[in-house]
């Protein structure tokens, strides 16, 4: 079933699941742009696609591989050079809320 | 908590519940290169020294997957008994973590490289030994994450200020590898649990896919345990356990949390389902952060990566070049050398067989090369905390030494100081006989000299012999030993005093 | 050659000129540079202008030259790139205040195929912000304006590129087409805009949007200058793992074509209705007689999914969308906010999305979050996967009747700057004719064909031809535009109105 009901369009979870940090204000505004959006998009629904594929890849294309060779990378320096913060030639990230108890 | 203990726990726990155990584990392969770039996968290297743009997911970054992961990923299938599939597809798992360079991983959801198979384990010893089959739901091939230290006083995560990222590891092949559902094994399941991550460990090691090295992380294993109330249709609630880096950790684990659960079932209250942390030191897990909503993945097929179809012919090529598998090898030599399965295993554990099988070729008798290599030569490596290959002794140097003793030139103790010397890097055991003179003394005129003279010198303890005291009768030859600095047989030096005091045991 | 001269060339010429020694590299960009300084601060067309760079390039072109080495098919020729490609060392912020001082380590393909042709890259353009857009009103650092008419868009998202190739500002440039981006502000602009066939250049260095659907193509002011740097772009990368091997089609050849005899066209039956403005389908029924007149066979055809096409594309693009852009979590690089300095990971990375990415890019992000969740995936995303075949489907049986499929490029012409922004829908209305072919994976092209009737602004047709044909676009294009630019006395962007008053 394609439509979406507005009760149960839980746009905090979803928000969270996208690790962005809605205002109250834009979720207000969002939250009716996105219905009327999602109900324009549900209209696929009234396709009929009883044996079709869903297409994933535009054409066909299998084993593409590349060979177990190492090839040059980047220098450390390049490789932290956007980095918002650094730490003894690592990426300093702020705290992490632990797994374990 | 003493064995016995544990093992009285479990039969209660398995007199009202049925445990159905999981075991996913992780296999880093040892390939050249990553997953999907041809950064260096090896351990080592500085910090963010391995890394380039696609396994840091800098934007505009795309991933090219590396055929020997595939190809690896195909051997453990088969030589697990899967099914290849004719069609697999990559998969995104979408989820945000410091250490994960793109916020998903590339992975695989419902067209893995290799389902439906089996692996065959024994448990138990002697006549109570059973063979084991473990179903393997699947075998699906993905990426590593980054490593994350955490800043602080100890090193956890737990009360860390701020973490620490190093991607050399993002981006390295991993194989997972699913377990069916294991029911049935109740009071065994932690011996079948360690019984099936150990074969995983040997059938890697055959294959030559990886190091697979717990305490390294190359090989990585998460427990599911649930309790079913026995007679019940309807399972339990399983929980999963991490930080399990070890073999005895994976059985310990199981008991673990069979007991935890049942000791909650049995108060009346409820299993959660939750990841839980093993605790190495205290045997014992413990429950995570409870998460309000289970994670959703929202897998959907790699757009940036074509469809896996491996050929056919090239499949059966593989599963015709397919090692003898860990198990049948050990049945096979165990049948040549007549040792029992569980010694097998034992050598096996103790990574010898290879050490053992050229001792034997040497000529020495198969009871005599597990003699030396599991008795004194493992006895050495454990205290010295290496392993037996990095001792320093050849199955030359052995064949040497258990030729001289069945020839009678050195005696049990001799040969352990010719292991002394070789270990100590004096040479190899032939080396080692002649610097230091080891030979049993056979001359047994020169010998009966030493024994009359140690006589002589030790009259009253002589005199005590003959009125029947015959433990005492160990002075003298302590004194013989002495004489001929340890080069005289023991025991013969014994039957010789015996006879010139004139007393019989 | 006078500046004017420079700045009117062709990029074909220009690289004559430079490869003869008629003219150098450096006076090129000199020239190009000057008149960026003049009109680009009523244009903004430019994120980025790398003045010094592009000297020194140009002047390795002409020392190059003075010692004999033989040059590129683009020498000297002033480019301008999308700035959601990575060129190493420079700015790259995809419109988007959370890559805002991103500085990539490396260089995309296309950068390297451009800088191995001479061409030269005068700067990074204007684009809405990580290619979610139709007008470029959604970059984070200002739209860019119409030269047309500087109270409109330029249309989006690759609205800087057609803006600074219709301004003289560059000589072509390149943007980036996922489901229209490159076709839609060619033809609000006026010039030629090229999305190859899916897979025929490289995405390695792109920055991705909607991978399935993505494509980096060419802007220009005639159909042989698409050709010549479409050549240049076009080709295998064993990076990219979606790439086509490499074709050995003929562009340039194919650009030559004087010949439509015995071509047959098909026109879209469901691309002329509602929504589609009179004065673009006046304009469109007119290019059909021309057609005729010069011996092309012109049918109506029908694509019975077309207009699922939007509601398809609404769904796969944000999705996968949403998966692409997850990276920006402020632990590697680009913004990081931190709301206190206590703020755990979870924190910052949600505080710095949410003042980093504007509000198209938030809503896709969370639509195609949504479309892929569980309890969602098989009525959303799957299901627009399936249509998606059935459009692939539709187009493969039109090919059996026609050579070539046309429509308007877009519905109306360059609307005005707000006027759409705060209705999404209206906003994604733009793309109804471009979005079957990038659904489809097709090649396409937008030829500017006329002006409007009722407001004097570029029209655009929209030529589709079967997938890895790309060379059709050019051989059915090139007669047409000869014709119609015999009808005008020139390029129809002679007629551009001066950008500035008193200027050029």
């Amino acid at each position: 079933m394609s439509q979406v009901n507005s009760e149960q369009f839980d746009l905090a979870h979803l928000a969270k699941l996208a690790r962005i940090d809605f205002s109250q204000e834009e979720l207000d505004t969002l939250r009716p742009q996105l219905l009327a959006i999602l109900e324009y998009v549900a209209r696929i629904g009234e396709v009929a696609t009883p044996d079709v594929e869903p297409m994933s890849h535009v054409f066909k294309l299998e084993n593409v591989v590349r060979s177990d060779e190492v090839t040059p990378g980047l220098s450390i320096e390049d490789a932290l050079s956007g980095a918002p913060e650094q730490r003894a030639g690592r990426f300093a990230v702020p705290r992490i809320l632990g797994e374990e108890a | 908590m003493t064995e016995s203990a544990v093992t009285a726990d479990l039969e209660m726990v398995c007199q009202k519940y049925e445990p159905v155990i999981g075991l996913e584990t992780h296999v880093e392969l040892s390939t050249n290169s990553k997953m999907f770039c041809g950064c260096p996968a090896h351990f080592g290297g500085e910090a963010n020294s391995h890394v380039c743009p696609v396994c840091l997911g800098l934007p505009g970054s795309l991933p090219v997957a590396n055929r020997a992961a595939i190809e690896a990923t195909i051997r453990i299938g088969l030589a697990m008994n899967c099914q290849i599939a004719s069609r697999a597809r990559f998969a995104r798992k979408n989820y945000f973590y410091p250490d994960m360079p793109k916020d998903f991983q590339i992975s695989q959801y419902d067209e893995p490289l290799c389902t439906g198979g089996y692996l065959d384990i024994w448990v138990g010893e002697g006549a109570n030994r059973d063979r084991f089959r473990v179903g393997i739901t699947r075998v699906h091939l993905e990426e590593d994450t980054g490593k994350l230290t955490h800043g602080g006083e100890t090193g956890r995560i737990h009360g860390a200020s701020y973490s620490l990222v190093d991607y050399n590891r993002a981006g390295v092949p991993l194989v997972e590898i699913v377990t069916d559902p294991i029911v049935g094994a109740g009071e065994r399941a932690p011996e079948v649990a360690r019984g099936y991550v150990a074969e995983v460990r040997e059938l890697m090691r055959a294959l030559d896919v990886s190091d697979v090295r717990m305490e390294e992380g190359s090989l990585r294993c998460d427990v599911n345990v649930s309790l079913a109330p026995r007679g019940s249709s309807v399972w339990g609630q399983r929980t999963e356990t991490k930080n399990v880096n070890s073999l005895r950790s994976v059985a310990r684990a199981v008991r673990a949390e069979m007991t935890r659960q049942a000791a909650v079932l049995d108060s009346g209250g409820v299993i959660v389902q939750e990841t839980r942390h093993f605790h190495e030191d205290t045997g014992e897990t413990t429950g995570g952060r409870i998460k309000e909503e289970a994670e959703d993945y929202r897998y959907f097929p790699e757009p940036d990566l074509a469809v896996v179809a491996p050929d056919p012919a090239w499949v059966n090529e593989l599963k015709a070049n397919l090692p003898e598998l860990p198990s049948a090898k050990l049945e096979r030599l165990g049948a040549e050398w007549g040792f029992e399965y569980e010694q097998m295993r034992e050598i096996a554990n103790a990574e010898a067989v290879e050490l053992v099988r050229e001792t034997i070729e040497l000529g020495v008798a198969p009871t005599d090369s597990r003699k030396w290599w599991m008795g004194e030569l493992a006895r050495r490596a454990n205290e010295s905390e290496t392993d037996l290959l990095a001792l320093g002794v050849s199955a030359k140097d052995v064949a040497t030494v258990a030729t001289a003793i069945n020839n009678g030139e050195l005696s049990d103790a001799l040969g352990r100081q010719v292991f002394e010397g070789v270990i100590a890097g004096e040479g190899s055991a032939d080396q080692v006989i002649k610097s230091r003179g080891l030979a049993l003394v056979s001359d047994s005129g020169a010998l009966q000299r030493v024994v009359d003279e140690a006589i002589a010198a030790n009259a009253d303890v002589a005199e005590k012999v003959k009125q029947g005291k015959v433990s005492a009768v160990g002075v003298i030859v302590g004194a013989v030993m002495k004489a001929t600095q340890g080069k005289a047989d023991a025991a013969a030096v014994r039957k010789l005093v015996m006879n010139s005091l004139g007393v019989s045991d | 050659m006078s500046n004017q001269q420079l700045l009117t060339a062709s990029a074909a010429e220009i690289a004559d000129l430079v490869t003869t020694g008629k003219v150098t590299a450096e006076e090129v960009v000199t020239a190009h540079l000057a008149h960026i300084d003049q009109v680009d601060g009523a244009v903004r067309a430019f994120l980025d202008v790398d003045a010094e760079g592009a000297l020194r390039a140009a002047r390795i072109v002409d020392s190059k030259r003075e010692s004999g080495e033989k040059l590129g098919s683009l020498a000297g020729v002033p480019v301008a790139l999308k700035d959601v490609v990575a060129q190493k060392g420079r700015p790259t912020t995809c419109g988007s205040r959370i890559l805002e001082n991103w500085h990539p380590p490396y260089d995309a393909t296309v950068v390297t195929k451009l800088q191995d042709a001479d061409a030269v890259i005068v700067g990074k353009t204007n684009m809405d912000e990580f290619a979610m857009g139709s007008s470029t009103e959604n970059s984070a650092f200002g739209p860019t304006h119409n030269p047309w008419d500087l109270t409109r868009v330029p249309g989006g998202s690759s609205g800087g590129s057609a803006a600074a190739v219709a301004s003289n500002e560059a000589t072509v440039a390149i943007g980036s087409d996922t489901g229209g981006s490159v076709r839609q502000p060619a033809a609000l602009t006026g010039i030629v805009g090229v999305k190859p066939t899916y897979g025929t250049v490289s995405r390695y260095g792109l920055v991705a949007f909607a991978s399935s659907l993505d494509q980096i193509g060419p802007f220009a002011r005639n159909v042989k200058d698409a050709a010549l740097l479409h050549s240049v772009i076009a080709g295998h990368d064993p990076r990219d793992g979606t790439s086509a091997p490499d074709s050995k089609k003929d562009l340039i050849a194919a650009a030559n074509n004087s010949d439509l005899r015995s071509v047959r066209f098909g026109v879209v039956r469901e691309m002329r209705g509602e929504g589609f403005a009179p004065a673009v389908l006046d304009e469109f029924d007119r290019v059909q007689e021309l057609l005729k007149s010069l011996g092309a066979d012109v049918q109506d055809i029908s694509l019975p999914h077309a207009s699922y096409g939007t509601p398809a594309y609404y769904l796969i693009a944000p999705s996968e969308a949403s998966s692409n852009l997850a990276r920006f979590d402020a632990m590697r690089y680009g913004l990081r906010v931190s709301p206190n300095p206590d703020a755990t990971v979870e924190e910052v990375m949600s505080a710095t999305r949410e003042a980093g990415f504007g509000s198209e890019v938030k809503r896709r992000i969370v639509i195609g979050t949504f479309a892929l969740s569980t309890g969602y995936y098989d009525a959303f995303y799957a299901q627009a996967q399936k249509v998606r075949t059935l459009i692939a489907r539709d187009y493969h049986d039109a090919f059996s009747a026609v050579d070539v499929i046309i429509s308007p490029t877009s519905p109306t012409t360059a609307f005005k700057l707000g006027e759409r922004v705060n209705d999404p829908l209206a906003m994604y209305a733009a793309d109804l004719a471009t979005l079957p072919v990038s659904l489809a994976g097709l090649p396409a092209m937008s030829l500017p064909i006329g002006l409007s009737q009722e407001d004097g602004l570029p029209i655009g047709m929209q030529l589709v031809a079967p997938a890895f044909k790309d060379e059709l676009l050019y051989s059915a294009a090139a007669p047409v535009e000869a014709a119609l630019e015999k009808q005008w006395g020139g390029p129809l962007i002679t007629k551009r109105p001066p950008i500035l008053s008193g200027s050029r």
